[in-house]
């Protein structure tokens, strides 16, 4: 009716309606795009936020009363490869356990990317776990085995087949896929149940002492390949180990756990260096840390009411204890300590040995080169305590290294 | 260890002898099977010719097929049903929890010292009053639920690593497929000693279907021959060998196939 | 919390309870509900159908004791199970030592010891049967052969019952071989390699090593023939229907008798309450000694 024989009204209401839908189209593009954008880029935060995984306050008490776990707190992030240690029977297990859900705690939640999931069952928590027996099926081939989750969940037989050839040049067995676990070397069974971790696409990954059923030199192989691996894959792994060693060349953040408690939490190096109180210190380094009960008199510490060290660490008079890794003593003819040459250990590239320096004490001393000593030779030596470690005589850290530093 | 020839001769003899004497009945068994009955009232142990005659009078003049096949469908079934609640029962005692569990097992394991001999008055009233009498579900329902299989399935469910489970929590294999595909596949060897020893078991039960039986329908060729040697006593004893080497013929397959089992896992599920 | 175990087992307890009501129904039926029977109908008079007049208490049982016929059936059983169990066990022990030799084609021998497994009571008893036969069975030749005055086993009183401890030896023999066999060739070498060092005689090794390592398994073996031996009926059914004069009559044939040729069902359930209870007592004394020895049992 508007433009009814009147060309240019009709001319200019094209015109307009040209306009209004040209730019109602960029708008609605533009919508779409920021939406898009807007929700990949929370599809991507969920996923990154997926792999964080937190304990809080969890206990967990067994029927006979004992407790296993007393409040454990952490903050596993993602893509860490993160370790618990401990002594046998410390509960580290039971944490894993925990978290994956075959057990039920008594208090305490465990979240995974900030969603509560200690009520779920283990399927719904998005994980999956290499076990210290491997945990194959016996009848099964290794192709098998490794599919074992997806054929149980149904996954298309094409699908399943290709992320098994992924999979199983990952973990290079691809010329083990026919055989049957029984034919395989330890070494090569784990790879199966690495393998058969990795085939699922969780992003998280518990291992219990997942190689200490293998012997010293595989072992050192397979630390190698499944830091690698997880590295490549950016994947999250907890892994159990009673081992310091694995603990200190593997993790990136480590649990200490002694008897259900957390000890200290850290990296590696933080743990070496500072350690929370002398179990952690007792824990890591090879010969163990040696823990000297000294007096603080006079700006120095008092030992054995024998021997003095000088230093300008500023703390009350009284008892402490001195911790000094064993590498950090060095042997010297006119040393400010001395004691009877108890036990030797020459290791080629270097020698361990133990001092008596009286009253029951002994001294750990690790030096790298070999020592043509014997048993009873009377061994003078002088500690670098600006290294040493001090701990409140209950054990607490005081103080690390530069602090206590000295002078001799 | 060095052991003279002759000492080892020794004992070789000595076995020889020993399987000779246990095995004498059935040599003398097998050996009126194929003798004439002339050859046989004469006295003789031994056929004076070979003949087979007795076997096919077995297959032809008497029942021996019917009661066979009895026999066939009532241990094949109850095998398989012994399997199946056996296993279901294990299952259940082994990897699920639940209430009063303990007391269910505890009441599982005391059937295993009541005799039946002492419950067949009851249970034949019980048939009797069912009106099941001469039919298959006589003979094998009361032998469905063993007590015996389940221990001797839980035993060996037990040996099921615990990681296999938790792997197949982790999975999400339900109850179903984590029986299929990892329970029974795990235990299959302890699995084939139960369902081969319940087969022979039930293939030589004796009492029960004596009783529960009054005519021929389902009889069973245990039953059939005890009416065999009743009906032809002394008369003709090639006739009655012949059935029962004929009957033991399946028994002594089994043994023979599982006697390897039968060892490892008899011991296991009894004694342990 | 305690949230989270209910919700472990809330769903496992339907599943449980499920999975276990087959066999429960089966052996409510056919082994709770006919035990208990058994009980009742031991302390009731009943009619010529088995049917319960009414409650005499233990007149049943007290009845049984001062009959004859019981009392020689359950005499008869009692040296029934003894012989018979004694003599397999040391039959099958003898063939398991000489069994567990390493001699070339062994495999063979102990497929054969061991085949009366699977031979079952009629068959056995058919087979002995003609081996007792007084005109044609191999006894009597060997009799005559040797010169001897005929026996008439199966008719004899006291033969009789030899001869039906004979057909039960034969038949068990497989089983408590295949077992003893187990347990003697699970003994560790080296115990023998000491003894031999040490130049311990035959009857040395046997009494000092064998016999004791074995001892879990003998006991087992013992109990589970005795168990078995109780409750004999087919042998006595075929060879003697528990003649002569009762001699054979043994306990569960006792029971079958009563119960179904002569219709007294209170007088068979009262037996049958007996035969329970020496069942259930010597299954009681094996479970008590092999949890005592769980020790024992988890080194074989
Ligand atoms: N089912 C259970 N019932 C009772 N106590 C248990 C049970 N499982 C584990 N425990 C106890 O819990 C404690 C911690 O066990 P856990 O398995 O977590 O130790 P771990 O640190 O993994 O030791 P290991 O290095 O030996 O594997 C132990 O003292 C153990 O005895
Ligand atoms: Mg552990």
């Amino acid at each position: 009716m508007l433009y009814d024989g009147d060309y240019r009204s009709y001319n200019a209401f094209f015109n307009l309606y040209v306009i209004v839908m040209t730019s109602l189209h960029q708008i609605v593009t533009i919508i779409l795009l920021t939406t898009i954008i807007i929700m990949t880029s929370m599809a991507f935060e969920r996923v990154q936020l997926y792999m964080t995984i937190e304990l809080r306050h969890l206990k967990k008490k067994y029927d006979n009363g004992e407790e296993v776990l007393t409040d454990i707190n952490a903050t596993i992030e993602n893509g860490q490869f993160y370790i618990l240690v401990g002594a046998s029977g410390s509960g580290k297990s039971t944490i894993l356990n925990a978290i994956a859900g075959f057990i039920p705690i008594n208090d305490g939640t465990v979240v995974i990317n900030e969603k509560d999931v200690t009520q779920l069952p283990p399927k719904d928590r998005n994980l999956s776990m290499v076990f210290q027996n491997y945990a194959l099926m016996p009848n099964l081939t290794v192709a098998e085995n490794i599919v074992f989750g997806l054929a149980a969940r149904h996954t298309a037989k094409d699908i399943q087949q290709q992320k098994l050839n992924d999979v199983l040049n990952l973990v290079h067995l691809e010329e083990y896929k026919n055989k049957k676990p029984g034919n395989l070397s330890g070494g090569q069974r784990q790879r199966v149940s690495l393998a058969r971790a990795l085939v699922s696409d969780a992003q998280i990954i518990l291992m219990d002492e997942p190689l200490s059923n293998l012997d010293a030199k595989l072992r050192a192989e397979m630390r190698k390949e499944i830091r690698a691996l997880q590295q490549q894959l950016g994947i999250t792994v907890i892994y159990v180990t009673h081992d310091q060693t694995e603990a200190m060349t593997m993790g990136d953040q480590v649990m200490v756990l002694n008897k259900g408690k957390i000890e200290q939490i850290g990296s590696p190096l933080e743990l070496y260096n500072a350690p929370a109180n002398t179990f952690v210190a007792d824990f890591f380094g090879s010969p163990s840390i040696n823990l000297l009960d000294v007096k603080m008199r006079h700006n120095s510490f008092h030992l054995n009411d024998q021997f003095e060290m000088l230093t300008n660490v500023d703390i009350d008079e009284g008892q402490y204890i001195l911790g000094v890794r064993p590498e950090n003593i060095v042997i010297s003819e006119n040393g400010a300590l001395r004691g009877e040459l108890t036990h030797i250990e020459p290791l080629g590239d270097g020698t361990n040995i133990e001092v008596n320096i009286g009253q029951n004490q002994s001294v750990r001393i690790k030096v790298s080169e070999q020592l043509d000593l014997t048993l009873g030779d009377v061994v003078s030596f002088n500690v670098l305590i600006d290294r040493a470690l001090l701990f409140t005589p209950s054990g607490q850290l005081l103080h690390t290294g530069k602090s206590v530093s000295a002078v001799i | 260890m060095q052991t003279s020839n002759v000492k080892k001769g020794f004992r070789l003899a000595t076995l020889i002898v020993l399987t000779l004497l246990l095995l004498l009945p059935l040599f003398v068994g097998i050996s009126l099977s194929l003798s004439s009955s002339q050859s046989i009232a004469q006295g003789h142990l031994l056929p004076d010719h070979l003949e087979f005659a007795n076997y096919v009078k077995v297959f032809t003049s008497t029942s021996m097929t019917k009661f066979l096949w009895h026999s066939f469908i009532i241990s094949g079934s109850v095998m398989i049903g012994q399997v199946i609640l056996s296993i279901m029962a294990a299952y259940a005692f082994v990897f699920l929890e639940f209430r009063f569990k303990k007391a269910a097992f505890i009441l599982f394991l005391s059937t295993m010292m009541l005799p039946f001999e002492a419950q067949i008055i009851p249970n034949f009233a019980t048939m009797r009053d069912l009106n099941l009498l001469n039919t298959y579900a006589a003979i094998g329902l009361p032998f469905l639920a063993s007590a015996f299989g389940t221990f001797m399935m839980k035993t060996s469910f037990e040996q099921i690593p615990t990681a296999l489970k938790q792997l197949s929590d982790i999975e999400g294999l339900s109850h179903f497929q984590f029986a299929t595909r990892v329970v029974m596949p795990y235990t299959k060897v302890s699995i084939i000693t139960f369902a081969l020893y319940s087969f022979l078991t039930n293939w030589n039960m004796y009492l029960w279907p004596l009783i529960a039986t009054t005519n021929d329908n389902v009889r069973t060729v245990q039953i059939g021959l005890r009416q065999l040697r009743s009906q032809d006593t002394a008369s003709n004893w090639g006739l009655i060998m012949a059935a029962i080497i004929v009957s033991v013929i399946p028994t002594l397959l089994i043994i023979f196939l599982g006697q390897k089992y039968f060892k490892k896992g008899l011991t296991n599920g009894v004694i342990k | 919390m305690k949230k989270a175990s209910n919700l472990k087992f809330r769903n496992e307890s339907a599943l449980g309870w499920l999975l276990l009501l087959p066999s429960f129904i089966i052996l409510g039926i056919f082994v709770f509900y006919p035990m208990l029977k058994t009980f009742f109908l031991s302390t009731q008079l009943t009619d010529l159908m088995g049917n319960p007049i009414k409650f005499i208490g233990f007149k049943n049982f007290s009845n049984l004791f001062t009959s004859d016929s019981f009392m020689t059936s359950f005499t008869i059983t009692l040296i029934f199970v003894f012989f018979s169990t004694l003599l397999t066990l040391v039959m099958a022990y003898l063939m398991a030592m000489s069994a567990s030799q390493k001699i070339m084609g062994i495999a063979v021998f102990r497929t054969m010891f061991s085949s009366t497994m699977g031979v079952s009571v009629t068959v056995a008893s058919i087979l002995w049967l003609f081996m007792f036969n007084p005109q044609i069975g191999m006894f009597s030749k060997i009799l005559t052969f040797l010169h001897l005055p005929q026996i008439n086993f199966l008719s004899d009183p006291t033969w009789s019952l030899v001869a039906i401890i004979g057909t039960t030896v034969w038949m068990n023999l497989g089983f408590a071989f295949l077992i003893l066999l187990g347990a003697i060739q699970a003994i560790p070498q080296d115990l023998y390699q000491v003894a031999d060092l040490d130049g311990a005689s035959w009857l040395m090794r046997l009494r000092k090593i064998t016999i004791p390592a074995t001892s879990p398994t003998i006991f087992f073996v013992t109990v589970v023939t005795l168990i078995n031996a109780f409750q004999t009926f087919g042998q006595v059914d075929i060879l003697t229907s528990g003649g002569p004069d009762y001699h054979t009559n043994l306990l569960v044939y006792a029971i079958y008798q009563d119960a179904f040729v002569n219709h007294s069902v209170g007088r068979a359930s009262a037996q049958s309450v007996i035969l329970t209870i020496i069942i259930m007592l010597f299954t009681m004394i094996q479970f008590y000694v092999k949890n005592r020895k769980g020790a024992n049992y988890a080194n074989e």
